[in-house]
């Protein structure tokens, strides 16, 4: 996880395309220039930051349900609630699921897990387009870093 | 058209678009008269999805009228959206 470069997913678990349902984890950094601002002294993972990373699963899992066919784009965030603080070097188990599958649109259920404990959730809705020039394959080199995609794929 | 859906769609659409509901007819063009963008659009075809049990085919729909061949006015006149999630709702439950 890098939150400066908007990095936020370190490996996808699983993809169930059945239950669409995809779990990822990622590890917060001990460092990072946001703790510098956020807070001097005090590091706390913002809350727009995990809503990136909920994002960003929901993303994964549109993206491999659909078969890359299409890129979301997040257009409205719903009933989002921060629960607890999020320090330096917490393992977090991101999980998302498909609620809403519309026409050009996608919606999903997210939340972030640690130790058991709910971190956050959303509702989160994406506008589903045809890829920008050039997007298709970098998302598909991401989903290879990450586990979503195969080598080959 | 029935009544009971114009006045769903058009509670959904003053509460998603926050447009005073007197505003909205069934006359209303969605886009040229209430001035809904396509994001707001996607907004209220979610909220009009989940409350009816339907999927509006936005994609179909936005492709036709790109295309030329059907005006615009048969999707986003409010009548006309009333009368195809009606045509939808009764083909769900056919």
């Amino acid at each position: 996880m890098r939150l400066e470069y908007f990095d936020m997913i370190d490996r996808v678990v699983t993809l169930d395309r059945d239950a669409k349902r995809i779990e990822a984890q990622s590890t917060v950094p001990m460092q990072s220039p946001v703790f510098e601002g956020h807070f001097p002294g005090h590091p706390l993972v913002p809350g727009v930051l995990l809503t990136e990373t909920m994002a960003q699963a929901s993303g994964y899992l549109v993206l491999g349900l659909t078969g890359f066919t299409h890129m979301p784009f997040l257009m409205a965030i719903d009933r989002a609630r921060f629960r607890s603080f999020v320090g330096p070097g917490t393992l977090l188990t991101i999980t998302a699921h498909l609620a809403h599958e519309g026409s050009g649109y996608a919606g999903t259920k997210a939340n972030i897990v640690a130790e058991g404990k709910t971190l956050c959730d959303a509702e989160l809705r994406f506008r589903t387009m045809p890829f920008p020039e050039g997007m298709d394959e970098l998302m598909r080199a991401q989903a290879r870093r990450m586990g979503l995609l195969s080598e080959a794929a | 058209m029935t009544s009971s859906t114009f006045e769903t769609v058009a509670g959904i659409i003053s509460d998603t678009a926050d447009i005073p509901r007197e505003q909205i007819t069934p006359e209303s063009h969605a886009i040229d008269d209430l001035g809904i963008d396509s994001l707001a659009f996607l907004d209220i075809a979610f909220a009009i999805d989940k409350a009816f049990g339907i999927k509006l085919p936005l994609e179909q729909w936005t492709q036709e009228v790109n295309e030329g061949k059907v005006p615009a006015e048969e999707y986003f006149v409010l009548k006309n959206l009333v009368s195809r999630i009606d045509a939808l709702v009764a083909a769900k439950t056919a």
